[in-house]
């Protein structure tokens, strides 16, 4: 492909770009065809609503119906206790979001590092495109929970003098190792898409090898990447429950405590149903972000 | 006589074992055009890259206003700031508007406040009547204007000598000609220029020295008359033959 330059995109394919003069009317023939069109609309729209009522509506009554449905509901939905112990989940999902801010800030610095060495070709960067990639490999195909236990009862039987032994930091540190890799690959893939005639572009206009990267590369990259790092987000957000293990107080070790006291599963389909809340809407933005991504792509693809 | 602008000297370059070109060697004076046409795979576009530094050359010299650019310790950077270059398809950067591509050079490698770039590339797009689509996004230009703008981008550095690589071949017939009235001008300002080219016509108007390249070498060179109305070699006149036949003299 000769890159980068397209036609333009569908969206102004509908406005007249020249003013001929006249006022324009539609004809008959169009005036039919937009009747038509509606009808068509209108009638998909109501059997898309009547096929969804019935199958939903369907599913729910055999599930309310069917003979375990009340010892399900009394172990599961035992919504006055899930209230009595919402604060408390609450409270440990703002550990949730404390990781979560902080380690998506790290990874982004440390990621876009480790996707900026493994991309150079400065053969003073050799080793250390050695020890990225050796990184990236290694932390890429490891569970991420044996990278938590590993970091966060590793680490304190050490006894090393001045190393922390807080099991939220611990596991932070865990979170953040494993992520980084993740997103660095997912940056770095986003740079290899750039087409070499952009670098070659801005190199003969006299910018430097890092001028090219900060002002032509890494914007047309971002915006590549913007789907699935968004993506690792929702995923982070998510993972940082694994922590949990280490016994750090956040939304999902709230609930297990709250369960275990009175053996009945409410707290976690209630620390579940606090996670959905931000992760549903960021996925549905996700999902906008990369259908945008793609119509901008297909709007300046080939010429 | 006033030192060249340019002066290329037994240039050789290959691929692997592919010798591209062998024993270039040519000289282009302040204010003059050379053209190389060729049949496709001649060498055109690498002997265009050599000359920009983004390919390495594997004997010979490049000699830019007295300076070797290819010894050792040449600043490729700064040669480039010398060297305007336009591709056969235009690499605008699609992320910035068309007052941006113009502008970020200017900015960045020369210095220049923003106010005055800005006011630099106004008055060359106006030049090129090409002041409304400033403020738009590449991908909604047509491909004439594209290819105007990515000139006008490489000639905003004010360089010493622009180098044009087939700058039309991606465009319909219709769009050829805005981008080659655009040349045209340039030439009238004073840009020395080498170009490369498959529009016969156009290097007859433009050029003062023309250079056929077959398989690598410059077979036959001289004026455009020269060339293009009296060829001596075979080939010359072989290739001639066939861009004629082709429609395109
Ligand atoms: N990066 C490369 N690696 C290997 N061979 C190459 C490379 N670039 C060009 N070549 C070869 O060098 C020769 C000259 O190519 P070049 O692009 O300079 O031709 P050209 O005269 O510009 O042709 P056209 O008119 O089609 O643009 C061709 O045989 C081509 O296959
Ligand atoms: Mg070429």
């Amino acid at each position: 492909m000769s890159n980068e330059i397209g036609r333009p995109s569908e969206s102004d394919s509908g406005a007249a770009p020249y003013n001929f003069g006249g006022v324009w009317v539609p004809s008959e023939l169009e005036i039919a065809r937009r009747a038509a069109r509606r009808t068509r609309n209108t009638r998909n729209s109501i059997i898309a609503i009547f096929s969804s009522i019935v199958v939903i509506g369907g599913l729910a009554l055999i599930a309310v119906t069917s003979p375990g449905w009340k010892s399900l509901s009394d172990t599961f939905f035992a919504w006055a206790y899930g209230v009595e112990v919402l604060p408390k989940i609450i409270l440990g999902f703002g550990t949730n979001v404390t990781l979560t801010l902080i380690a998506s800030t790290c990874v982004a610095i440390l990621g876009l590092s480790i996707a900026l060495i493994r991309t150079s070709r400065s053969p003073a960067l050799a080793p250390f495109r050695i020890l990225a990639t050796l990184y990236v490999d290694i932390f890429r195909g490891i569970p991420m929970l044996l990278v938590i236990l590993l970091v966060g009862f590793g680490i304190p039987a050490l006894r090393i003098q001045g190393l922390t032994n807080n099991v939220l930091v611990l596991g932070t540190i865990a979170v953040i190792i494993t992520y980084t890799a993740y997103v660095a690959e997912v940056i770095r893939s986003g740079i290899l898409t750039i087409h070499p005639s952009q670098r070659a572009a801005a190199r003969s206009l006299g910018l430097s090898h890092f001028q090219s990267l900060r002002y032509v590369v890494l914007p047309q990259a971002f915006r590549r990447v913007t789907p699935p790092l968004l993506n690792d987000l929702v995923a982070l957000i998510k993972d940082t429950g694994l922590v949990s293990i280490l016994g750090v107080t956040d939304a999902v070790r709230a609930a297990q405590i709250a369960s275990s006291r009175s053996f009945n599963y409410t707290p976690y389909v209630m620390a579940a149903i606090i996670f959905l809340l931000v992760t549903i809407p960021l996925t549905r933005f996700t999902d906008r972000t990369l259908r945008r991504s793609i119509e901008r792509q297909n709007a300046t693809g080939v010429a | 006589m006033s030192q060249p602008v340019l002066e290329v000297k037994q240039l050789r370059k290959s691929y692997g074992s592919e010798v591209v070109l062998e024993d270039i060697s040519f000289s282009v004076p302040v204010h003059t055009a050379t053209v190389f046409i060729g049949s496709s795979g001649s060498g055109k576009s690498t002997l265009l890259r050599c000359i920009n530094l983004l390919d390495q050359i594997d004997d010979g010299s490049i000699v830019l206003d007295g300076e070797d650019i290819t010894a050792v310790d040449a600043d490729v950077d700064k040669v480039r700031r010398k060297l305007g270059i336009v591709f056969q398809s235009f690499n605008l950067f699609p992320h910035m508007k068309v007052i941006d591509n113009i502008t970020l050079a200017p900015m960045k490698v020369q210095g220049i406040s923003k106010e005055i770039a800005r006011e630099n590339a106004y008055k060359l797009l106006d030049r090129f009547g090409l002041h409304d689509k400033a403020e738009n996004y590449p991908d909604r230009l047509s491909g004439g204007q594209q290819q105007r703008v990515a000139i006008i981008r490489s000639i905003a550095v004010a360089p010493r000598l622009l180098l044009l690589d087939e700058i039309t071949s991606a465009l319909d017939p219709v769009l050829v000609n805005e981008v080659l009235s655009t040349v045209r001008d340039l030439k009238i300002e004073g840009m020395t220029m080498v170009l490369a080219t498959h529009e016969m016509g156009f290097a007859k108007q433009v050029a003062d020295e023309v250079c056929f390249l077959h398989h690598g070498k410059i077979l036959e060179w001289g004026t455009p008359a020269q060339i293009l109305e009296a060829p001596q070699q075979p080939e010359t006149k072989e290739f001639l033959k066939r861009v004629h036949e082709a429609g395109r003299l």
